[in-house]
């Protein structure tokens, strides 16, 4: 390799050099700083892209794993006040009684949290070093070929899904914003909620992103993990669709048929 | 038949580009899209004005020096196709076709639709290779590949190193690129002594230059030689593997 990044590039020459002159003396794309492998490998791991991604993709699936649990969980809503309250409850004491109360809980809320914060500031990172690598954008109108909605549009569920969470942890662990809200009392809580109109709306909307962007993601992971096999593409076509409108249909149920009144 | 062109022009690297208006009212169907180009560029010649540069070579779509985005599609709306093949018949009578360079912070562009894609270059430079003198060719089967892998190699090799794959892409990626130059080595016995240093360094290259793969699949859509995103899934099993791999202990897999 000849070219160092302490080289000039054109992008650096002169003022009032004309065409033919930048042309003659032109020396290469400016060049970028080498990679630095110096340091403790999960730092230089984490400055790799390829590996960036490999741990979105892990936490992603974890987050997956979770939404799909959780709404198994929530699902018992339309069983009645008693099992929902009981499951509830069963979270609460889940470990016992090897474990204290809420220890299970509490260090699968760490977890989540922790998928989360990898999730996003690997996704916020991933963004700005795409943004750079094409400074200068097409000045006439791409045609896409392969790019669907979801894979486009995963900056934007991604960031309807965050505010989701704070909004429904806001709403339903903390009962920020709902007067008849009481510890506890999960049914009446999920209940009085979803009657009000633009929460529910809001539920509906945000669980369409998510479903967009597990579409997305879900087949996304196995090219970012390296999972690629004539039996496992099946999986991750159909799986995809399948995962997405589970999640789409499950989710959006329960507030859509509390705020119509067709439930309770 | 008639075509109305729309293509970038920009006298030098640090100039500010635009686009210019221009109508071949002559073009045969028959022609190549660089054909019409050459129509274009003598007529500009004739009148007494600046022919419109492009880089081309072969003409027969295995050199990869030809790169227009046409339409928004790199080298245009056929599949599997260069812009030195793509023919004029797949446009109608009339059309409107406008051209631009690849588009990429790595890929300057250099005057009108010539861009410097020497990047991809110091990718190979840091690792596309096989250190060893590897002789003639041995004798037939004396190192036994499986048919299958033979195949996929040889698919990887046929890069042809365009860059269609970085300027389709959303996020100026070269993962396409950068994997099929590492599969068709990796791929083979000879390659694997070096597999996971050659991985390593060639996509760390990558990583300075290029963006991120998010697995949209524009890449491979617009890949002349319709090169399959499962190297990609490759290239990042390996790179990873590589972290965690004790080489010392590293042997022919
Ligand atoms: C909280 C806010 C979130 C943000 C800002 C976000 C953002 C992103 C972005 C930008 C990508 C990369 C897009 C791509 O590969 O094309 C992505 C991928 C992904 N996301 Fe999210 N996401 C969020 C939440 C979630 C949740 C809750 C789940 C799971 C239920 C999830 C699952 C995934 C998966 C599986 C991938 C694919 C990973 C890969 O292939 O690398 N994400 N996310
Ligand atoms: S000119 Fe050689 S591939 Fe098009």
């Amino acid at each position: 390799m000849t070219k160092t990044h302490q080289e000039i590039s054109t992008a650096n020459q002169k003022e009032g050099a004309d065409a033919a002159e930048s042309l003659a003396h032109y020396t290469g794309a400016p060049v970028p700083p080498p990679a630095r492998t110096d340091g403790p490998w999960l730092i230089v791991f984490w400055r790799s892209d390829i590996a960036k991604k490999w741990l979105m993709a892990l936490s992603g699936l974890a987050l997956i794993g979770f939404v799909i649990a959780h709404m198994i969980g929530n699902l018992k809503l339309f069983i009645g006040k008693a099992d929902i309250n009981e499951y509830a409850e069963w979270l609460r004491t889940l470990g016992h009684p090897v474990l204290p109360d809420q220890v299970v809980l509490w260090i699968m809320r760490v977890g989540l949290l922790a998928a989360v914060v990898v999730h996003i500031s690997a996704a916020a990172s991933l963004t700005i070093t795409n943004r750079k690598a094409r400074p200068v954008r097409y000045q006439s109108r791409r045609d896409y070929a392969a790019a669907n909605f979801a894979s486009r549009t995963m900056r934007w569920t991604g960031i309807i899904v965050l505010l989701f969470i704070i909004y429904h942890l806001l709403d339903l662990t903390w009962g920020v914003g709902n007067s008849s809200w009481r510890s506890g009392e999960v049914y009446d809580n999920i209940i009085t909620s979803f009657q009000r109109w633009p929460v529910a709306i809001f539920y509906i909307i945000a669980n369409m992103a998510l479903a967009f962007h597990i579409f997305h993601g879900f087949s996304s992971m196995f090219a970012s993990l390296g999972w690629s096999n004539p039996r496992l593409s099946v999986l991750r076509k159909n799986g995809a669709i399948g995962i997405a409108a589970i999640i789409l249909i499950g989710n959006v149920s329960m507030p859509l048929l509390v705020v119509t009144g067709v439930y309770p | 038949m008639q075509v109305n062109l729309k293509i970038w022009r920009q006298s030098g690297p640090d100039s500010p580009g635009a686009f210019h208006n221009y109508e071949v009212p002559n073009a045969s169907p028959d022609m190549s899209f660089l054909e019409l180009m050459d129509v274009l560029n003598e007529d500009l010649q004739t009148k007494g004005e600046e022919p419109i540069a492009f880089d081309h070579d072969c003409r027969e779509g295995i050199c990869g020096s030809c790169a227009m985005m046409i339409n928004g599609r790199a080298h245009g709306p056929e599949t599997g196709t260069t812009t030195c093949q793509l023919h004029m018949r797949k446009f109608a009578d009339g059309a409107h076709i406008t051209v631009e360079p690849w588009r990429a912070g790595a890929f300057p562009v250099i005057r009108d639709l010539c861009v410097d894609r020497s990047a991809f270059d110091r990718i190979i430079e840091s690792g596309g290779y096989i250190t060893a003198p590897t002789g003639t060719a041995p004798d037939a089967n004396l190192i036994l590949v499986p048919k299958e892998v033979a195949d996929s190699a040889m698919d990887a090799a046929a890069c042809i190193g365009c860059g269609a794959c970085v300027a389709a892409c959303p996020n100026s990626a070269a993962q396409l690129f950068t994997a099929a130059k590492l599969s068709h080595l990796n791929l083979l016995p000879q390659g694997q002594p070096e597999r996971y240093k050659r991985t390593v360094s060639m996509v760390n290259e990558m990583e300075r230059w290029f963006g991120s793969c998010t697995n949209h699949g524009e890449c491979s859509a617009a890949c002349p030689k319709e090169i399959s995103l499962d190297f990609i899934a490759m290239m990042n099993r390996d790179y990873v593997k590589a972290q965690f791999k004790q080489r010392r202990f590293a042997s022919q897999t």
